[in-house]
């Protein structure tokens, strides 16, 4: 058995249409969370939970605080001078702001993966086993080795550069690129993946692949998505949560979400009426 | 509701809204014309109602094609997905009623020899009634009023009772008087088409429930079932 398997064992699947409706146990926990930057405050006292082995998308309006909240989930924001959380945070119940978590291996454990791709100046290969010799995880070169094909195979990447693994990332294209930094945070064996416009740079086809991704991932992590794209939340995720100037208007199934929204602000902006 | 920030969307939809008015129009005049033939045996104005339904299956034609389009290019979500889908379906409601009006307006000269006033008048006033759950529904439809339709479907009931004694009424002629049993026959399809006429508008007033709500109205509905009795 490989590592990835020790670390993260595949646990029975839950039918796919039964996996839509039913939502597992809470993975994240966010309690009346408010974010401050210096004296202006960016997020009002937001609750959600976010259940295992589904997707949670964010949507709301520039400036709503969507990506400040999702910042917040692997400690991003405290990279931020003057940037101040309050409200507790929890992954699996542990309080992630208490003092005994070292941010590092918090963001192991919480992968991000942002808007443009940014990959390492480096090879694909290395690329993908940075994080892992990073964090010792690699008894062996072949172990190593394992675990970057693995992870460009949960990547959905691995038959298109299994022959040229020594080649920069860089010279990938795009799509590609994303699919990379995708296997490099699968690669530390996370349990959330926290996902900031994923395919805001990226053409239709490159899109569909990684939604085919984020699909296949829900099966093992907890995914938290923002987006500005109502259809790739409404394709997607099968939770569904609103923000406004900083608040969160509503949260609930994305069906439920994009059929019969409750709040008149959410109705108003997922039909395309904000003023 | 407020403007969307593309204007043409609401334009789209203020569209597809005047369409499904157009139709709902047609078939109301469809079918009191219709009804007032057979009351009347007015064959002429018989005639005017087969040569409307036409016009009503082209604004069918013609709202599908835009809801399509609409569907296709502006992927409406939440209320104007529900607004939409159910212009969808109320469409191909009133496209039936027109039918049904059409098929009342075909059996005029074939109930006219009929020598059974009492039974006319029973189908009128059934016909009356049908009318009128029509224009409230139609009503209801336009200004978005969930009560008032949830008033026009529970108000079936009221039509189903009609229709059941209308056909022992009808059967009483027929055993009374056997050569009166095609002409009988041909006004109980009168009868039965205005019953249907009467479940289509609780379809309607299903959809404008589900429009404003989105939720479902519960399937099953207080029936008079006239195979039971």
């Amino acid at each position: 058995m490989s590592r990835m398997e020790t670390i993260a064992p595949p646990r029975p699947q839950v039918a796919h249409a039964a996996a839509r409706n039913v939502a597992g146990a809470t993975k994240v926990h966010a309690k009346n969370v408010s974010v401050f930057y210096g004296d202006k405050q960016a997020l009002f006292d937001v609750s959600l939970d976010m259940p295992e082995k589904s997707v949670t998308s964010l949507i709301g309006p520039s400036g709503c605080g969507k990506s400040t909240f999702l910042r917040s989930i692997n400690r991003m924001n405290d990279t931020i001078p003057g940037c101040r959380v309050v409200g507790e945070i929890a992954i699996d119940g542990e309080n992630i702001n208490d003092k005994s978590i070292d941010p590092v291996l918090l963001r192991a454990q919480v992968g991000m993966v942002f808007q443009k791709p940014n990959p390492f100046p480096k090879s694909i290969f290395d690329n993908v086993a940075y994080g892992v010799r990073l964090h010792g995880l690699a008894s062996s070169k072949k172990e190593l080795e394992q675990i970057v094909e693995t992870s460009l195979h949960k990547a959905g990447l691995w038959d298109e550069v299994k022959d040229r693994l020594s080649a920069p990332g860089m010279s990938l294209s795009g799509g590609q690129q994303q699919r990379l930094v995708i296997a490099r945070a699968i690669a530390v064996s996370p349990e959330i993946i926290l996902m900031d416009e994923p395919c805001s740079a990226l053409d239709p086809i490159a899109t569909a692949k990684i939604e085919e991704l984020i699909d296949e991932l829900k099966a093992n992590y907890c995914i938290i998505i923002v987006t500005h794209s109502m259809a790739q939340a409404a394709r997607v995720s099968q939770q569904t949560a609103f923000f406004h100037l900083g608040k969160l208007i509503e949260a609930g199934p994305t069906e439920q979400i994009f059929t019969n929204p409750r709040d008149t602000r959410t109705q108003d902006y997922i039909t395309g009426r904000f003023g | 509701m407020t403007e969307h920030t593309v204007r043409s969307f609401s334009q789209d939809l203020e569209e597809l809204t005047g369409d499904l008015a157009r139709m709902g129009g047609l078939a109301e005049d469809m079918l009191s014309d219709a009804i007032q033939a057979i009351a009347t045996r007015d064959l002429a104005l018989a005639e005017t109602v087969v040569a409307r339904d036409p016009q009503i299956d082209a604004l069918q034609v013609e709202a599908e094609k835009k809801i399509l389009r609409l569907l296709a290019l502006r992927q409406p979500l939440a209320r104007d997905l529900r607004q939409t889908i159910s212009a969808l379906k109320i469409a191909s409601e009133l496209e039936r009623i027109g039918d049904l009006a059409k098929s009342i307006a075909k059996r005029v000269k074939l109930v006219d020899k009929i020598d059974a006033p009492s039974a006319l008048k029973g189908v009128a006033r059934m016909g009356k009634l049908v009318n009128a759950q029509l224009k409230r529904v139609l009503d209801a439809y336009s200004a978005l009023e969930t009560d008032a339709a949830g008033r026009v479907w529970s108000r079936d009931e009221e039509v189903d009772e009609h229709y059941q004694s209308l056909f022992r009424e009808v059967v009483t002629y027929m055993i009374e008087d056997p050569r009166t049993i095609s002409a009988c026959a041909h006004l109980l399809f009168v009868a039965k088409n205005l019953e249907r006429i009467g479940d289509h508008c609780t379809n309607i007033a299903e959809e404008i429930h589900f429009l404003v709500t989105g939720e479902q109205l519960p399937t099953e509905r207080p029936k008079v079932d006239a195979l039971n009795n």
